[in-house]
């Protein structure tokens, strides 16, 4: 039986791990290789990176940091950030990373999801979808949530499968740094009208939320940050507390 | 010993090739290469593979002398050689993903996509999922039954020969997942992301 996925996210600056709340207030948490390496050897399903280095000279900071990781971490590793184009994708794998996450080059271009796709194969393609909800629909935001680009994510999500994603990796803009759970009617929502998996993110303070990102959000695997690397929670803790609760994982 | 890993553009064999190197420290020699008289000089030989079954057969066939180099390898001379995704996916006699494709007939089969089960299933099967070993491999030597491998996949592969198949997972239907056919070895998840257990594997094919 396929089992539901755990990833840790650590969020990367300037080959540093940080993690923001509401994407500001950032706090130094430590290498991001040695983490992954905790990570993996705590049964981590995936390791996730997001590199939000702003300035472009310290861009090449995150390739040194995902070509260590890929010599110390045996699971899959997902890279996003800043990525906007087959170039980047390019690189990024080479370096070591199994998956490459695209956010805002998707919304601007869709045509890098369907060339990238093609030319490396969806399983290595995720669609990163940052949301907010507006009244009775969700919106695509970009740039790190700093722009509302107006686009449905419903129909957002289902152009990108489409166009060849992997996966898509759901971040609600409304909860990410909140801790106060997931937005699980957005990712249900995406999930029921997509036929490939979803990652829920944003807003996960304790483990209950994972449950209801499988339960009710109907994620594949689920997305944390904050409560693995601030010690709150080890991530065998999640997986024995989600077995607990009858949802399938890899112990 | 010298442990060959084709590399023919398949896309991204960097984890691939970590691994190895993590396995076989300094007791064996992995080289990247595509280069037929160091294929021919190995004494094994993996094949990986991503993207789609079309993509990488035509990658290797773009590569003169390359599928022939490993014919020889692998039929005539009949040396380890282990197929990994896309890699085991194409010792089989045709693919339809894409568009028909001939691929390397090694064992007769074909590749189709898993049957979603009118969207029951979510493709690409990604994730970890338990292997059920149906016969003794010698690349599952201490490897427990049931035990949990990582997948990225949408096709499988169907071969005739039901006894070449040495374990399957559950998704949809019972996929298979490994198979051996005498020096012949493939698996469709990816011990080189399988974190220990997939390390084993890798391990184990090194001391076939």
């Amino acid at each position: 039986m396929l089992k539901n996925r755990i990833i840790p996210c650590l969020d990367v600056k300037n080959g540093r791990v940080v993690k923001g709340i509401n994407f500001v207030d950032l706090k130094d948490a430590g290498d991001p290789v040695e983490q992954a390496k905790i990570y993996s050897d705590g049964g981590a399903d995936e390791i996730c990176f997001l590199d939000i280095t702003a300035s472009n000279e310290n861009r090449d900071t995150i390739y040194d940091v995902v070509e260590r990781t890929s010599k110390k971490c045996f699971v899959p590793l997902t890279v996003g950030g800043g990525v906007r184009s087959i170039e980047d994708i390019n690189k990024l794998l080479n370096c070591g990373a199994d998956k490459v996450s695209i956010n805002t080059a998707a919304v601007e271009n869709p045509k890098v999801v369907l060339d990238s796709s093609k030319k490396f194969g969806s399983q290595c393609i995720v669609v990163a979808i940052d949301a907010k909800k507006n009244g009775d629909k969700w919106e695509i935001f970009t740039h790190g949530g700093r722009n509302n680009s107006g686009l449905d994510a419903l129909e957002y999500a289902k152009k990108m499968e489409d166009n060849g994603a992997g996966e898509l990796l759901v971040t609600s803009m409304d909860r990410d740094g909140t801790q106060i759970g997931y937005d699980v009617e957005l990712m249900n929502n995406i999930a029921s009208n997509v036929n490939i998996p979803l990652i829920a993110s944003g807003g996960v303070g304790n483990l209950d939320h994972l449950v209801d990102g499988i339960k009710l959000g109907n994620a594949s695997a689920v997305l944390a940050a904050s409560i693995f690397h601030y010690g709150k929670h080890s991530v065998q803790e999640a997986k024995e507390y989600l077995d607990s609760k009858g949802i399938p994982v890899r112990i | 010993m010298k442990v060959t890993i084709v590399d023919y553009n398949s896309g991204n064999i960097s984890s691939v090739i970590n691994s190895f190197k993590e396995v076989a420290k300094d007791k064996v020699k992995v080289e990247v290469t595509a280069d037929l008289n160091k294929i021919k000089s190995s004494d094994k030989v993996v094949l990986p593979g991503q993207g789609s079954f079309k993509s990488c057969v035509d990658a290797l066939n773009k590569i003169n002398g390359l599928t022939e180099t490993l014919n020889e390898f692998a039929i005539n001379n009949k040396k380890p050689l282990l197929g990994i995704c896309v890699g085991l996916q194409m010792f089989a006699d045709i693919g339809y993903e894409e568009t028909e494709t001939k691929g390397l007939g090694w064992i007769p089969g074909k590749v189709s996509k898993i049957d979603n089960q009118n969207g029951k299933y979510k493709l690409p099967h990604i994730g970890w999922n338990q292997i059920n070993i149906v016969k003794e491999s010698k690349i599952f030597e201490n490897i427990e039954n049931n035990t949990h491998m990582y997948f990225v996949h949408s096709y499988e592969f169907i071969p005739k020969d039901k006894n070449i198949i040495s374990a399957t997972t559950d998704y949809s239907s019972n996929i298979v997942c490994a198979v051996e056919n005498e020096n012949i070895f493939g698996t469709q998840f990816h011990p080189e992301k399988s974190d220990k257990i997939g390390l084993k594997i890798i391990d184990n094919f090194i001391n076939v």
